[in-house]
């Protein structure tokens, strides 16, 4: 029952990574392919988590994934507005 | 369950390396940080997995390692001059 949740949450955050990384090959904008990453990826990566910590073996691993989760949503969010800014302001103007 | 794990494992390296492709073709600098992104999140979920089919604890350190490193990349990028393209 256990590895069975975990084989679900794992296939579906992986075909969303997938779907993060078609968008990235066929969006026309640097930054609707940033929309792909950021959201599609992130929910990904997500449910990969959530796949893990379903088949984490102590309390103390689950809690160290959920906190890698923290960090990477924090880290991706941070990073796409940034990079997202300098896209929209490279010439002086929006 | 790890034949799993490791079909998972694959699939997300070759959307890496797929990743890695659009970093070498985008036209502009910041299509190229994208790969920062890429590897921050689809990395650290390839390393992750990794940690769990061999079990071992400290190559979770790595993946948090990964997260700033990516984290700490982006930010020196997105506070410099003016982009030259």
């Amino acid at each position: 029952m256990r590895d069975a949740s975990a084989l679900v949450l794992l296939v579906a955050g992986a075909a969303f990574v997938g779907a993060g990384t078609v968008g990235l090959f066929r969006f026309p904008d640097v930054l609707s392919r940033l929309h792909a990453l950021a959201k599609a990826d992130n929910l990904g990566f997500g449910l990969i988590v959530a796949g893990l910590v379903v088949r984490a073996d102590s309390p103390a691993t689950a809690v160290k994934l959920v906190l890698i989760w923290l960090l990477v949503l924090l880290a991706s969010t941070t990073s796409a507005y940034l990079i997202a800014h300098r896209a929209l302001h490279r010439d002086g103007g929006a | 369950m790890d034949v799993a794990l490791q079909i998972v494992a694959l699939f997300l390296l070759v959307n890496l390396s797929v990743g890695l492709v659009r970093v070498l073709l985008g036209p502009t600098s910041e299509d190229r940080m994208v790969a920062t992104l890429l590897f921050g999140t689809t990395g650290v979920a390839l390393i992750l997995v990794l940690a769990d089919l061999q079990d071992s604890a400290p190559v979770r350190d790595v993946a948090l390692v990964f997260v700033v490193l990516a984290a700490l990349a982006t930010i020196a990028f997105g506070t410099r001059g003016p982009s030259r393209g």
